[in-house]
C-alpha cells in the first residue's frame, strides 16, 4: 500500500538528507521507525503522507503519488504530528469538524479512548488543555478515525505513568490484520512489547527494515558472563549485569529482541545488515 | 512481566498459560482468553500472542474451534507436565546444578532443607 523507492530530499540544496530511500509497508504489523536525532523521521513521514515531495523517487500510496493528496488518499491516512495543532474547539466540536473525512471514524471509539485515557468528562476548550492532555484527545481522535494507515510521531512524548500503560492496551487492541501503524520513536522502552516490524533510518538511509520475527531469525540477542567465540559478533555492550550482544543467529535459537541492541549493532554494521537482511 | 529478560514474550506468555491450566484458573474443556484480551493484559502486540497460541496448540493444549475461539484440551493438564518436566531437567536443572557447584552446596543441604 505505501511505498517508497529511491527518495531523494534535502532541505538545502548542497546537503542531502536522504540519497535514496527505500521502505515498503505491508499491512498488518505495527513498525517502529528508529533513528537518531536529526536523521530525518519526521521529514520521512511528511514525504509518505503528501506534506513534503521527494526531489527524486518516489512516495508512493496505492500506486498515486503521495503528494496527490487526493481525497481517497488523504481519507486512508491520519499523520498525528508530535506537535500538535489544536484549533479553538471543545472536544464535540473537534469530533463534528473533523470525523467526516474519515469513512470509517467510529463515534463509539472515539467516547470509549476518550474514557480509557480519563478525557470523557473535559467540556472546555481543547487548545487550553495542557500539552499531554491535548496529546491524549489527538490520539484518541487519531485511533478512532480507523484508517488503514496510522502514523504517529513520538505519541508517548508528554503522557503521564498511568496514560502509557493504558495507550499500549489501546494499541494491543487496535492492531489487526488490515491496519499498518508507524510509531516513530526515541523512547523504544515504552514502546518495544508492541512493536512487531523494525524500521531504522540511518545516515539517509533506511539501513533495517524487517519484522521482528525475520529479526530475531537473523540475530540473537544475548546476556552472557563471557564474550562468545563462535559467530560474528555485531555489537558488545559490557554492563555489571553481564556482556550484551548480537551476534549472529547460526544455531537458530530464539531469543528476545532489544531494540536499544538493535538499534546499536545497526548503526555499526550498516554494509553488514543490509546483505543479512536482503 | 519483566520483558528485559532473555526470555521472548511469546514464550513468557506460553509459560503464563501453562500455569493458568495447571493452577485451574483456566478448565480443560473451557474457553481460553482471545488473543486480543491477552495482548491487551501483557499489553503486547497480538501477533506475539497468537504465536504463542500457535505454539500451544501445536503441542495440543489448546484447539482453535473455528470462528468461536481457543479451547483448552482435556489432556492438557498432563501434556503440560510432560514438557514442563523436560523443560525442567533440561534448563533449570543444570543451572541449578551449576550454582550448587558454585556455592558448595552438597545434596545432603538440599535434602534437609525444609
Amino acid at each position: 500500500m505505501i511505498q517508497l523507492s529511491n527518495v531523494e530530499f534535502g532541505y538545502d540544496k548542497n546537503r542531502k538528507l536522504f540519497n535514496g530511500v527505500n521502505w515498503q509497508l505491508e499491512p498488518g504489523h505495527l513498525y517502529g521507525l528508529l533513528g537518531r536525532n536529526g536523521a530525518g523521521k519526521t521529514t520521512l513521514l511528511k514525504i509518505m503522507t503528501g506534506l513534503l515531495f521527494p526531489q527524486a523517487g518516489d512516495a508512493l500510496i496505492d500506486g498515486e503519488p503521495a503528494h496527490k493528496r487526493t481525497a481517497q488518499q488523504l481519507s486512508d491516512i491520519y499523520f498525528l504530528q508530535e506537535e500538535i495543532y489544536v484549533p479553538h474547539l471543545k472536544i464535540k466540536q473537534f469530533e463534528a469538524a473533523f470525523a467526516p473525512f474519515y469513512p470509517n471514524f467510529s463515534h463509539e471509539q472515539f467516547v470509549e479512548y476518550l474514557r480509557e485515557m480519563e478525557m470523557d468528562n473535559m467540556l472546555g476548550f481543547i487548545d487550553k488543555f495542557s500539552h499531554g492532555q491535548k496529546k491524549k484527545v489527538m490520539i484518541a481522535f487519531a485511533l478512532a478515525t480507523n484508517v488503514p494507515l496510522l502514523i504517529m510521531d513520538e505519541p508517548t512524548n508528554g503522557l503521564d505513568i498511568p496514560t502509557k500503560s493504558i495507550f499500549r492496551k489501546i494499541m494491543a487492541a487496535y492492531a489487526d490484520e488490515q491496519k499498518t501503524v508507524i510509531i516513530s520513536t526515541h523512547q523504544v522502552r515504552d514502546l518495544h512489547s508492541l512493536i512487531d516490524a523494525v524500521s531504522i533510518l540511518d545516515n539517509g538511509r533506511m539501513i533495517l527494515n524487517a519484522s521482528s520475527d525475520v529479526i530475531t531469525d537473523k540475530l540473537l540477542f544475548d546476556v552472557d558472563d563471557q564474550k562468545a567465540q563462535d559467530g560474528k559478533v555485531f555489537y558488545t555492550e559490557e554492563t555489571p549485569r553481564g556482556i550484551y550482544q548480537v551476534k549472529e543467529n547460526v544455531n537458530h535459537i530464539d531469543s528476545a529482541l532489544d531494540l536499544e541492541l538493535l538499534f546499536n549493532a545497526a548503526v555499526q554494521n550498516k554494509q553488514e545488515f543490509t546483505e543479512l537482511f536482503k | 512481566m519483566d520483558f528485559k529478560s532473555t526470555q521472548t514474550i511469546y514464550r513468557q506468555i506460553e509459560h503464563w498459560v501453562y500455569e493458568q491450566i495447571l493452577s485451574g484458573a483456566w478448565k480443560p474443556g473451557e474457553r481460553a482468553k482471545s488473543v486480543r484480551e491477552l495482548a491487551v493484559a501483557f499489553e503486547v502486540n497480538p501477533n506475539t500472542v497468537m504465536r504463542s497460541y500457535e505454539r500451544l496448540q501445536n503441542q495440543e493444549i489448546i484447539t482453535n474451534k473455528r470462528g468461536i475461539g481457543f479451547f483448552v484440551n482435556e489432556d492438557a493438564p498432563e501434556k503440560i507436565h510432560a514438557i514442563r518436566k523436560k523443560e525442567f531437567m533440561k534448563e533449570e536443572v543444570p543451572e541449578f546444578l551449576k550454582n550448587m557447584r558454585l556455592l558448595g552446596i552438597d545434596f545432603n543441604e538440599i535434602v534437609n532443607c525444609e
